[in-house]
């Protein structure tokens, strides 16, 4: 199970990257595993503003649905359109390709308040 | 491969008889402009009556069925159903009778006999389960949660209570959560403790003055019965939340305990469960709602009232009822069968049912709980839970043990269902089942841990025994082919 | 005791297995207090006397009127196949396919049943079931709600009254605003209609036939909607598609429908069999289960529940709807009622409803103060204006044997004159003589 030391973490198995001052999210390696083989995302309107822990998408598989929450606070900027008709891209590369939608008008210093890889790895552990 | 029955079709064939029009009827043209109709005629098969008898007596033979096979499918109350009561279902005076006849004038008088079934299975049921009154309209459990939701809703919204949010706790069918969400209503969802009841501490937490009603299953979905119901029934009155009984779990108490006895103040029933009409392959279901007193003034259109010289008649003008729910008077035909099994069992048939159920199951439990981890080890009631994690170590888990099951001729019981319970296998034998028919799923089910010790690796090509074996679900997601 | 199995040796033996004396033991948790005393219900009887006992009730319900009442729910004839098949009890005594390998029958059954369903309405995707033609519609514009994010909904007052007040039963509690829109010497207001379209309606709803049995093209109204970003939902009578146009072609976005005349009795009320069909593009919103076709481990053609990240067992209370239990068996014998009919059967069938109701049109037009609207076409049921009350005229023609039909005036107001009356292929022109005969005597 992988877990980047670039990235920050929630307690609800999602990451962010910070990219200038737009964040990037997406759900850990964890996660997809957990979930096992994902068949659809449901992304939200581009322009929407989002509170943080706000749902933002769905992520299906066969036999569950997990609510993807708003890490920070922000407008939803982009979404990972390819995720449309490769939803498994989640799972083959939930850190690269799998990306969910990216945020601006974001605080930075929120994203900086989320769990480290060490702690999220520790949290998982339980 | 089998045919889809479009697949069999051929061209000019023909399966079916219709009257012929007398030269009078047949001059005359019909009164519609050309642009209303169709252009095209619908591609339906085009096959014999045989070619239909043949096609749907094999797909039948593709079933697994109660009538030919053991069928524990935990919280589903998969019991026998009386032929006798698709008998009398089928009578010309039940079956053929148009549901608007007591809306004419005069009319109600010709449907006495149904109206007299509905009024009697009323009472019936309010003697039953301790409510002071029934409507039978809700055509599903779920339709009946929905309805019961909105009665809620109804009585805080009179009170000028303002009420926001329902409990449910986390060991719950989807169904309640999903009721009070369509009724309006917040969910909070509460933990259960290391009995598997509803944790109090979280309960009480949980519960203030925006609470509208708690929905339980009691016993609740590991088969286990809350012997705190009472103070729960106290503590959520106190700020006038109502208690909601979700029937699902009704055999394992039926003629034990009433839960309008036990503080409820809404139940569902579901009669496709416990009073014993048939499943349908997914339906068509009842789920009849009893509420208390203070419930009555908002039950949905019509009423079933009885009249001063003794005959039935419907009420459609009620200020404070929710209104219809349904167009008429719910699945009667569902009702009717139930009527039929009260009848045939009667006070002291009733209390068996629950006795034998619970004998049943806890004697399943007693015997596969060396092989099989139980999660909470107490006495149960209707269904015991097992978890198949001992199992899931090798690599088999309960789905592989549901398709070892298959192949030797049991339906599977329910699968990761409580959801709380990882590897969940929840098992109902109901009362009908025989000691020798339990048994030898107990045979199977020891044999088949044994093999998960020593053969898992055979798990994954189950089931051998079936027209086809495990399918691509995610091939299906993907795919999108839902029609011919 | 009827249908326990074990004798008391038995459960004696299984009692001691469990290691306690008495069944009581294992109703332990239950504080004694709160056991219930004894039932006051009657003692069982037998089966012989449960039979006869029913077969009164029965005989007190009239099984002998003639049938000219429809109102949404139809006399039709129901060839003896579909009760043999569907009377098999590997299809009524399973239940919901979780288990395909186990199911392979019911499921290839709904499949089938989901594709005559598209191809009688011209839609793309059908669900497994809903309950009831009433409670379709009710699912179909929350559907529309929950797809546009708009909460207002423009009822058109040709839908079946009860269906609206179904309606508004189920949004109470959920913020939704209505507008009705009444028609129109018996047919749709379009004018009123497209004012009545705004940028914030979720969804116009409308019935063909209507219920005053008026046959309607819709497709200028389709228009007027989607112009809005408008949802269109039509409740239809499956029977019409025989020969009318369907709400696919005419671009409707989902359809719903009762099917109790594909095979199913009267039965009172139900069970019943709700149908919805829509857009593949809407699938996800859909309600209700879905069977999907797919392969097995060697390729081999299989069906299972498909979608259901769409459903309560998953999604709780973020689910498209609370339905879990449907009307499986009602759908099982509509499709094998299709499949009977075919393709020219439902084509006949059809033409021969309209014919006989165009026959006894012009029949009942000839009796004295009895008005037909010959402008406005209809299918199988149709208006008459009676020359004084209807409810009372029904009431007379009770005792002349017939269920003449429904008086309008219960429902809508200012028809208290007017009757609906039905005919399916089950009424002969002679049924339909006499009923002219007794309907001229009574007025």
């Amino acid at each position: 199970m992988s877990t980047p030391d670039t990235l920050k973490y929630t307690k609800d198995h999602e990451w962010v990257r910070l990219d200038g001052d737009t964040a990037v999210i997406g759900i850990t390696d964890h996660a997809q595993s957990e979930l096992g083989d994902i068949t659809y995302v449901e992304l939200p309107a581009e322009g929407k503003k989002v509170c943080s822990g706000e749902e933002i998408a769905v992520i299906e598989s066969v036999k569950a649905a997990s609510d993807i929450l708003a890490p920070i606070a922000g407008t939803v900027s982009e979404l990972n359109s390819t995720l449309d008709d490769e939803p498994e891209a989640i799972n083959d590369s939930p850190y690269e390709n799998g990306w969910i939608c990216k945020l601006t008008d974001i605080d930075t210093a929120a994203v900086d308040a989320l769990m480290s890889a060490a702690d999220y790895e520790a949290f998982i552990a339980g | 491969m089998s045919k889809l029955i479009f697949e069999k079709s051929v061209s000019g064939r023909k399966g079916y008889s219709l009257p012929t029009l007398s030269d009078s009827e047949a001059a005359c043209k019909l009164h519609i402009p050309e642009k209303y109709f169709a252009t095209e005629v619908a591609e339906l098969p085009e096959v014999s009556e045989l070619d239909v008898v043949r096609h749907f007596t094999n797909l039948s033979l593709k079933n697994v069925s109660l009538d030919a096979n053991f069928y524990p499918l935990g919280s589903c109350t998969m019991k026998y159903n009386p032929k006798v009561c698709e008998r009398i279902a089928a009578m010309d005076g039940f079956s053929s009778l148009h549901p608007l006849l007591p809306q004419l004038r005069g009319g109600g008088m010709l449907t006495q006999g149904a109206l007299e079934v509905l009024h009697d299975t009323e009472e019936l049921l309010c003697e039953i389960v301790g409510m002071d009154a029934f409507t039978l309209q809700p055509m599903a459990g779920a339709h009946g949660e929905l309805t019961g939701i909105m009665l809620i809703a109804a009585y805080h919204r009179e009170k000028g209570n303002k009420k926001t949010k329902v409990l449910i706790p986390d060991s719950a069918h989807g169904t309640n959560p999903s009721s009070a969400a369509i009724g309006g209503y917040k969910v909070i969802t509460v933990p259960s403790d290391a009995n598997g009841c509803m944790d109090m501490e979280a309960f009480e937490e949980a519960l203030d003055d925006e609470v509208a009603a708690i929905m339980l299953t009691s016993p609740n979905t590991l088969g286990l019965f809350n012997p705190d119901i009472h103070t729960l029934a106290d503590k959520a009155h106190a700020v006038d939340a109502l208690l909601y009984y979700d029937g699902a779990n009704l055999n394992a108490i039926l003629g034990k305990v009433r839960p309008g006895d036990l503080g409820f103040d809404v139940v569902h029933l579901n009669l496709h469960k416990t009073f014993a009409t048939p499943h349908g392959g997914g339906g068509p279901g009842a789920g009849p709602v009893g509420v208390k007193k203070s419930l009555i003034p908002y039950m949905p259109t019509s009423q079933i009232v009885k009249r001063s010289d003794g005959t039935l008649t419907l009420e459609y003008e009620r200020e404070k009822s929710i209104g219809y729910i349904a167009p008429f008077y719910g699945n009667f035909g569902i009702v009717l069968r139930a009527y039929i099994y009260i009848q045939l069992l009667g006070k002291d048939g009733l209390l068996r049912v629950s006795e034998n159920a619970v004998i049943n199951a806890n004697y399943i439990q007693k015997k596969l709980q060396d092989k099989y981890d139980l999660p909470f080890s107490r006495k149960c009631l209707h269904e015991c839970v097992f978890s198949a994690t001992r199992q899931a170590k090798n690599g088999v888990t309960a789905l592989d043990i549901a398709k070892a099951l298959i192949d030797r001729g049991f339906h599977p019981p329910t699968i990761y269902f409580p959801l709380i319970v990882k590897e969940a296998m929840m098992i109902e034998p109901t009362e009908t089942e025989s000691k020798e028919d339990i048994d030898s799923f107990i045979d199977a089910m020891l044999e088949i841990a044994e093999l998960a010790e020593t053969d898992p690796e055979s798990f994954h090509a189950l089931p051998l025994t079936t027209p086809i074996t495990r399918l691509d679900e995610k091939k299906a997601v993907k795919d999108k082919k839902f029609t011919a | 005791m009827p249908f326990i199995a074990n004798t008391d040796e038995q459960r004696k033996e299984m009692l001691d297995a469990i290691g306690v004396s008495s069944s009581d033991e294992l109703f332990a948790d239950i504080p004694k207090d709160l056991l219930a005393g004894e039932l006051n219900i009657p003692a069982g009887k037998s089966e012989m006397r449960v039979i006869s006992d029913m077969q009164k009730l029965a005989n007190r319900n009239a099984n002998n009127l003639t049938c000219f009442l429809g109102g949404g729910f139809y006399d039709h004839f129901i060839p003896s196949a579909v009760d043999a098949l569907s009377n098999r009890s590997e299809f009524y005594t399973a239940y919901t396919p979780y288990q395909p390998e186990a199911s392979q029958g019911t499921l290839q059954a709904i499949f089938e049943y989901q594709s005559a369903i598209c191809r009688l309405t011209g839609m793309e995707v059908a669900n497994a079931s809903l309950y009831d033609g009433g409670t379709a519609l009710c699912e179909a514009a929350l559907m529309a709600i929950n797809i546009t994010g708009r909460n207002r909904i423009v009822l058109d007052s040709g839908v079946n009254p009860i269906y609206r007040n179904m309606i508004y039963s189920y949004s109470k509690n959920l913020s939704i605003e209505f507008e009705e829109i009444e028609v129109k010497h018996g047919q749709s207001d379009r004018a009123k209609i497209e004012a009545a379209l705004t940028d914030d309606t979720a969804a116009i709803i409308f019935q063909n036939p209507n219920f005053f049995g008026g046959v309607d093209d819709f497709s200028d109204v389709v228009e007027m909607a989607h112009a809005k970003g408008c949802l269109t939902i039509a409740s239809v009578y499956p029977v019409s598609l025989g020969i009318l146009k369907t709400p696919g072609s005419m671009g409707v976005d989902i359809v719903t429908g009762e099917g109790q005349s594909l095979g199913i009795p009267l039965s009172f009320g139900g069970p019943y069999l709700g149908f919805m069909a829509t857009r593949m593009k809407h699938v996800r919103k859909m309600p209700g289960r879905l069977v999907g076709e797919t392969e097995d481990t060697n390729g081999k053609r299989g069906y299972v529940l498909t979608l259901q990240a769409r459903e309560q067992h998953i999604r709780r209370d973020k689910a498209t709807s609370n339905i879990c239990s449907n009307e499986s068996l009602c759908a099982v014998r509509a499709i094998i009622y299709m499949s009977l009919l075919g393709k020219q059967g439902m084509h006949d069938l059809a033409h021969t409803c309209a014919t006989k109701a165009e026959y006894a049109k012009t029949r009942l037009s000839k009796i004295k103060g009895v008005k037909v609207k010959k402008t406005t076409p209809t299918f199988n049921e149709f208006t008459l204006e009676l020359p004084c009350d209807a409810s009372i005229v029904v009431s007379k023609m009770i005792d002349k044997g017939f269920a003449a039909g429904f008086p309008l005036g219960r429902y809508y107001k200012g028809m208290d004159n007017f009757l609906l009356v039905a005919i399916t292929e089950k009424r002969t022109r002679e049924e339909i003589g006499m009923y002219a005969e007794a309907l001229e005597s009574v007025l």
